[in-house]
């Protein structure tokens, strides 16, 4: 049987949590919601992260946008995509939740913004 | 003079939530006062996710946060005047404001509250040697270079300081592709919340050393090292313990301080500890009529929270206004901060005119394991509540009830403590 401890970061709560595996079974401890369980369980099988950035705006208010991944995307692809965000660049005007990158590095996910940027 | 019934100082989350609690009580004629180019305050440059799962029920970032309230101020046609300075308050309630369109005017209101946020502790307030180069930033201001200007802040760095902005920093710099070789904090635990350092820290493979602060800074056109070293429980630094690491850039993530230059020049009493105003349980400061929510009445770690108690400053704001006349019949109690627990905010309470509810937020001295957190009216244990673990870091609250009063009709003090059993 292996144990893990963990340190929930659903929300600033941050449960210390304890995880029993053996086999295909986990049980999970500590939390102080359904959040914590679910996140113990994926962050032992296969971790996964919102990434936030932000990209140039040609011909808006402000010099930058911001932007994240629709979804949480696998820990391992963080790099790939913050890649893929750098060489971008949007025309204003952006509104929150416009695609700025569709299917972002293979993963299925969108990059979307999540900031207001008139034109001017 | 122009005149109006609620001025708000600040259109950042707490000046927002204020607006739009105020004018769902009742109040038409509202102004907001913002010396920025637009409203939503640091939420702006706070790019990251984890927002609003308090409030909205939903992991929002900072920009998406502020637009939600936002669109509140907008759809309730709360008037506000961006690029716009407060320069002095007075006891009369009168607000001294600048700015490029009408110069230099009063506004008369008929309450004030108070939301201007807080600053990052600056480098001069640290005692560090060394020459003053480019590449020394505090976390805040590289965070809004890099999000909102499209600045590369620098290529290698370290960071002093374990706060929430240096661990966000940390994450979003390694994202950016450069190389943040080490975390060093002053105290031997960190001032950050547990998740950032997991999400931050941990995930990127950066080591935060506890106990440990800055004791040179090379360069002298730009910085090109950083000597840290341990420190002992004096927090004077132990000779021998020096690391130096090459860099480029030196972050300050070491503290915010609220900012009350305004709410002294009216002369309000201040907290020592909260470097806020002293308010009671309506948030109502030592003047009348003057209210302060959000991090320049204390430092908060959720934006969540700032909206709650702004919510509460807004709605009772309005109230004041409303009702015009003083309360009578008033039966103030204090709180007390104890054995561990470094202040309450609130710092009074009326129990007479109190909410059916109100929720008292502290902080902690230091870092305690299974303690609990207890009340006590007037020597009396009322409440205990266990916590695995407790830290400065993390904003802790007990909720007190009207009804629990009942038995306390000359009640004269609340002390909120923790215990070891």
């Amino acid at each position: 049987m292996e144990v893990r401890e963990l340190i929930c970061i659903g929300c600033p709560l941050g449960c210390p949590l304890t995880v029993r595996i053996e086999g295909e079974n986990m049980e999970v401890k500590g939390n102080t919601c359904k959040r914590g369980d679910d996140y113990a369980r994926k962050e032992v099988l296969s971790p996964t992260r919102i990434v936030t950035s932000s990209v140039h705006v040609n011909g808006g208010e402000l010099e930058m946008v911001s932007v994240k991944t629709k979804q949480d995307i696998p820990k391992g692809k963080i790099f790939e995509i913050m890649e893929e965000i750098r060489k971008t660049a949007v025309d204003a005007p952006v509104a929150i939740g416009d695609i700025v990158i569709e299917n972002c590095a293979g993963t299925g996910v969108p990059i979307i913004a999540t900031k207001n940027v008139a034109r001017v | 003079m122009a005149k109006h019934d609620i001025v708000i100082i600040g259109g950042g989350p707490a000046g927002l939530a204020a607006a739009v609690a105020a004018r769902k009580a009742g109040i038409q004629d509202i102004l907001i006062l913002e010396r920025d180019g637009c409203l939503g305050g640091i939420l702006n440059q706070c790019i990251h996710n984890g927002f609003g799962l308090h409030t909205f029920k939903e992991e929002l970032t900072g920009p998406e946060y502020a637009a939600r309230y936002i669109e509140m101020v907008e759809a309730e046609k709360i008037p506000y005047k961006l690029n716009t300075m407060v320069i002095d308050i007075n006891k009369e309630k009168e607000v001294t404001v600048i700015n490029k369109e009408d110069g230099l005017t009063t506004i008369q209101a008929k309450a004030i509250i108070l939301a201007m946020g807080c600053r990052e502790r600056p480098r001069g307030a640290l005692n560090i040697p060394g020459y003053r180069p480019a590449g020394i930033y505090s976390a805040g201001t590289a965070q809004r270079l890099m999000n909102i200007e499209g600045f590369s802040v620098g290529k290698e760095v370290v960071i002093l300081g374990s706060g929430d902005i240096g661990l966000i920093m940390a994450r979003r710099m390694t994202l950016e592709g450069a190389k943040v070789k080490v975390v060093a904090e002053l105290m031997p635990y960190s001032g950050g919340l547990k998740r950032n350092i997991v999400q931050c820290l941990d995930d990127y493979g950066i080591p935060l050393k506890l106990s440990h602060t800055v004791v040179g800074i090379e360069g002298k056109e730009r910085v090109t090292g950083i000597t840290i070293a341990q420190v002992g429980p004096d927090r004077k630094p132990i000779p021998g313990t020096e690391e130096h690491y090459s860099c480029d850039t030196l972050l300050l993530s070491v503290g915010l301080i609220p900012e009350n230059e305004l709410s002294r020049s009216i002369g309000i009493d201040m907290s020592r500890i909260t470097s806020g105003p002293e308010v009671n349980d309506q948030l109502e400061t030592s003047a009348e009529g003057v209210f302060a929510c959000g991090n320049v009445l204390h430092v908060h770690d959720l934006v969540d929270y700032v909206s709650e108690e702004a919510t509460l400053a807004g709605t009772n704001a309005a109230e004041y206004v409303r009702s015009g006349e003083e309360k009578s019949n008033c039966h103030v109690v204090e709180l007390k901060a104890e054995n561990g627990v470094r202040y309450t905010v609130p710092q009074t309470l009326d129990v007479n005119h109190m909410q059916d509810q109100v929720t008292v937020r502290f902080r902690v001295a230091d870092v305690y394991k299974d303690r609990y957190i207890s009340v006590y009216y007037d020597g009396v244990q009322i409440s205990k509540r266990k916590k695995k673990v407790l830290a400065p870091g993390e904003m802790e609250q007990v909720v007190l009830k009207k009804e629990s009063f009942g038995d306390y009709p000359d009640l004269k003090n609340i002390v909120i403590c923790t215990e070891v059993e």
